[in-house]
């Protein structure tokens, strides 16, 4: 899995690629909750185009993040899911939580 | 490496794209269980993993597949653990069992000679065409009589 952040005022975009399971599920709770709750950025966008696969633990550190924004008052918001992560958002039902985009562009007009 | 094996062996078998997905996704889920519950978060403990195709046979009463079974040797599995959690309360974590139940067609776990055996199988054509999605998530667990017995 590699993460990249694009900073600029009031928010960044990280962009995950590859894969987000039990072994590196962790660097992406640390990278996420060190943007919200460390540098206490108000939008947090995840760009998930280039997810190949996420498991339950990267499920669970999203929601942590989640979490995290609203207690700090910010939004996380997911953009470009691929198959893989709609089926795992959709089977944990939480895909109405989340704030979802189609694209980047639309994303980021919110 | 192992999802990677599963796929190919999903697509030798037929399976649909998300079909082939869920498969993976399950063993996936299911060995991240046994690293964390069984081996207590341990790396390097063996796990088996089997995976045989299933063939339907004329009279249908067997259908076409896949049948998967994990074997470990950490600790028992608590029976009452099994289920899953409910996807009411957001919350991180307890998702792993879920995801398996609603994407395969049989879930079964025993103990057995010391070990913890979960097979599951996904069928080609749905087993139960008529099941609602409602149905399939609250479907219990398969769990033999002799669960609690050591070898």
């Amino acid at each position: 899995m590699q993460i990249a952040a694009r900073p600029s005022e009031g928010r960044v975009i990280l962009d995950l690629s590859g894969d987000i399971d039990l072994a590196n599920s962790p660097a992406m709770r640390k990278a996420l909750l060190g943007e919200i709750k460390d540098k206490r950025i108000p939008k947090v966008f995840l760009n998930l185009k280039n997810v190949r696969y996420i498991d339950s633990s990267g499920i669970a550190s999203l929601v942590e993040g989640l979490k995290a924004s609203r207690d700090n008052g910010g939004r996380l918001i997911l953009y470009s899911l691929s198959p893989s992560v709609r089926e795992v958002m959709e089977l944990s039902r939480l895909q109405k939580i989340f704030e979802i985009y189609d694209n980047e562009e639309q994303a980021l007009a919110t | 490496m192992v999802r990677a094996t599963l796929q190919c062996a999903t697509e030798v078998a037929h399976f649909h794209e998300a079909e082939s997905r869920a498969i993976v996704r399950s063993v996936d889920e299911a060995l991240a269980n046994v690293i964390r519950h069984a081996y207590k978060g341990q790396n390097g403990l063996p796990i088996e993993v089997t995976c045989r195709r299933l063939f339907s046979d004329p009279q249908k009463t067997n259908l076409s597949g896949l049948e998967i079974v994990l074997s470990d040797s950490g600790a028992p599995a608590d029976p009452k653990k099994l289920c899953g959690r409910p996807l009411d309360e957001i919350r991180p974590g307890g998702l792993g069992l879920h995801f398996i139940k609603q994407s395969m067609d049989v879930v079964e776990f025993r103990r057995e000679n010391g070990k913890n055996l979960l097979r599951m199988v996904k069928y080609l054509v749905p087993s139960k065409p008529e099941e609602k999605k409602s149905e399939k998530e609250n479907r219990p667990c398969r769990l033999p009589l002799d669960l609690p017995k050591e070898g």
